[in-house]
């Protein structure tokens, strides 16, 4: 059991969401894709990679088309099984196939305040009053950089992010918000600080970084340059492709599937080309358009489907899987943000993704809010009970007991079922009050959430960052505002 | 004949139909039709019974834009020919939309200039990458109305600013009215550098251009 975090392994449920038939046609077409539609790299020095590996490279439009058995051969060389690493040790996560990690999400740009209930533009604050309940919070394995610092410089705005959560937590931080060669060199720098040494970071990689596609079919230049400093020095690096129907992708799933693998496979690949064996994730987090206004939704069956089939994808390729879940387009905390939440959460949890994106949003990732943080911690816990089915044993059978109650009794009394009545899930959140209790104030999941979020940021202390490697990230990062 | 024509066009425009509507487009120009008319009592006849459709609900987005683009297809074909004659298709107004300097993001941008040429705005999309002077150049080449700056990065969000600050500088922001957009992009920030418009969607924003071109 890893120190204070609670991850899903040894899952008794299954869901079969594609045949291996289905698989292979998806994974074939999209390597036809690249090899005849081809996708964009828009960095000089992916365009030289790939030209030096045998790809059909247009430096004009910035497309390269590669032979399948390029792509194929270059993810082969990608790890399977490798750590995410945390500041504590304790709190490593392996990336083995057999643990579902939960992460907070990202990256929002308003927060509904913590005491205020006022929403605002986001705030460095923000980042670390969250990085320090997440601290403190099992659910949440790793951090993702959950609100921009808005207040903060844009040239050192993600290296800002990242110092504070360091300070704040020793979990892993897998950053989404550097995505340029300048933000990423020096991030790197900082993460050596932690480990003592770049050398140290292919072992003990504190940081992992995250760069969005640029759907359909693309990549962005300064994403794609971060990423290949990162493998370099062995920070585990993933393309996240949010491939939407309708509008970056096409409107059957299927195709959707196809368009956004191309991307991820053949960013994975150009790392793999230049960095053989550097670890990589699957990142995604695909969705259906909104059919009225075109609008990225977070939510609905199309996803649910997506959370499920893409983790199918990252295994028939043997890279773990960063996939988005929650992120509910809910404006508030309510019917829909459950809903979607938790059918997202289930169907991404049920294949066994390794890492979940995740908790705190509302309104499609853009909203921060510390009640439904805890809310979507309570989801994830539920799943996490469900996943582990029933057992069907002769201790579990309870036949001794059942003869000992016989008809009309009752099984309070048992020691059986004092022995097992923790097992029986104890939800922090849910209201099974009498109704005249319920009555007397009308309070509910939302009131509850909120009052332990700010308990744990009046009264949780993480384990601080030696204060010298503080003031080394800090000259870093004033040297990159000069 | 040219009842039919017209009527031919229209449903060209309900279809999404790109390749029929300039083939209708060329076949007035063929029999000498007035090209205002071809507009007005064809095409836009078409174009206004799909935005009714979508505003009550039995049309979707696709279908909206496949329209304005067939509309598109068929205006261009026209236009020569408008030239000719000495006429101009009554514009509402003139918008310069780009994506700013440093983001490469332009799916929302491009929707929202699809539904304002279709809505009877002339557009001109710069595309992305695009740095506050060049967009600034632009407008003013053109007699632009209004700007449309899109962003999907909070760090080139502030490019939106700059370009404000500019006009500002240069006394433009009375002439030129600027109208923001892009998911970072929230009221706050609207308020924060005084922007004369936003919208979160592309539906919102044909609303929002036509109230910033009335209120003058």
């Amino acid at each position: 059991m890893t120190k204070n975090i609670k991850s899903i392994t040894n899952p008794k449920l299954k869901l079969e969401i594609l045949t291996p038939a289905e698989v292979k046609k998806i994974h074939n077409a999209t390597l036809h894709i690249i090899e005849n539609v081809g996708v964009r790299f828009p960095s000089k020095r992916a365009l030289e990679i790939w030209a030096a590996n045998g790809a059909d490279v247009n430096y004009d439009k910035k497309v390269v088309k590669v032979k399948p058995h390029i792509i194929e051969e270059a993810i082969k060389k990608a790890p399977p099984v490798y750590p995410l690493a945390a500041r504590d040790p304790q709190q490593d996560l392996p990336l083995d196939g057999n643990h579902v990690y939960a992460g907070t999400d990202g990256c929002g740009v308003e927060v509904i305040d913590i005491q205020t209930g006022v929403r605002r533009m986001s705030k460095l604050d923000d980042v670390r009053d969250i990085a320090r309940i997440a601290d403190a919070t099992e659910e949440v394995a790793f951090h993702w950089v959950p609100v921009s610092a808005q207040d903060k410089p844009a040239e050192t705005r993600g290296l800002h992010e990242i110092k504070t959560i360091w300070e704040n937590s020793t979990k892993h931080v897998q950053t989404e918000s550097i995505y340029n060669e300048r933000e990423a060199k020096a991030a790197i720098e900082m993460a050596a600080l932690i480990v003592g040494g770049k050398e140290n970071l292919r072992k003990r990689p504190v940081l992992s970084l995250m760069q969005c596609t640029a759907p359909p079919l693309g990549h962005d230049g300064g994403s794609i340059d971060a990423a290949l400093l990162a493998a370099e020095v062995g920070l585990p690096t993933g393309f996240m492709t949010m491939a939407a129907c309708l509008t970056t992708g096409p409107a059957t799933l299927a195709g959707n599937l196809a368009v956004g693998n191309a991307e991820v496979l053949a960013g994975t690949a150009l790392l793999q080309l230049a960095f053989p064996g550097a670890p990589v994730f699957y990142a995604a987090a695909q969705t259906a358009s909104d059919l009225r206004n075109g609008a990225y939704t977070g939510g609905g069956p199309e996803d649910f489907l997506f959370g499920a089939a893409t983790n199918v994808l990252s295994d028939y390729y043997n890279i773990p899987l960063s996939m988005g879940s929650f992120a509910t387009g809910a404006k508030e905390p309510n019917w829909q943000a459950g809903i979607e939440n938790s059918l997202s959460t289930f169907m991404a949890s049920i294949v066994m993704s390794d890492m979940l994106l995740g908790l705190g949003f509302l309104h499609g990732s853009r909203i921060w809010s510390f009640a439904e943080m805890m809310m979507d911690a309570e989801i994830f816990s539920i799943i996490h009970k469900t996943m582990q089915g029933i057992v069907v044993d002769d201790e579990n059978l309870a036949l001794d007991t059942i003869a000992n109650v016989g008809p009309g009794g009752n099984f309070l009394a048992q020691r059986h079922t004092k022995n097992h009545m923790r097992e029986i899930f104890l939800p922090q959140f849910m209201d099974r009050r009498p109704y005249n209790v319920w009555e007397e104030k009308k309070d509910d999941a939302r009131d509850w959430a909120l009052a332990k979020a700010r308990r744990i940021l009046a009264e949780h202390q993480p384990d601080p960052l030696d204060p010298k490697i503080s003031a080394e990230m800090a000259k870093i990062i004033a040297a990159n505002e000069k | 004949m040219s009842e039919e024509l017209l009527q031919k066009m229209a449903q060209s425009i309900i279809d999404g139909d790109s390749d029929v509507s300039v083939q209708l487009a060329q076949e007035a120009i063929a029999i000498g039709m007035d090209p205002l008319k071809a507009i007005t009592d064809g095409f836009v006849v078409g174009v206004n019974k799909v935005g009714d459709a979508f505003a009550a609900g039995d049309a979707f987005l696709p279908e909206l834009v496949m329209a304005g683009e067939a509309m598109k297809a068929a205006v261009a074909t026209l236009e020569p020919e408008l030239l000719k004659k000495g006429s101009e298709r009554k514009t509402l107004g003139k918008v310069v939309m780009a994506t700013v300097e440093g983001d490469i993001h332009e799916i929302g941008k491009s929707l929202v200039s699809t539904m304002l040429g279709a809505s009877g705005f002339t557009v001109v999309d710069m595309g992305v990458d695009n740095p506050s002077d060049k967009i600034i150049e632009k407008a003013l080449e053109i007699d632009a109305d209004i700007i449309g700056l899109s962003a999907l990065l909070t760090t080139t969000m502030i490019r939106q600013k700059e370009v404000i600050e500019k006009l500002d500088a240069r006394g433009l922001r009375k002439k030129i009215k600027v109208m923001v957009g892009g998911a970072p992009v929230t009221r706050e920030w609207v308020q924060k550098i005084e922007a004369d418009g936003y919208s979160e969607d592309a539906i919102g924003a044909v609303a929002v251009a036509k109230q910033l071109m009335g209120a003058e």
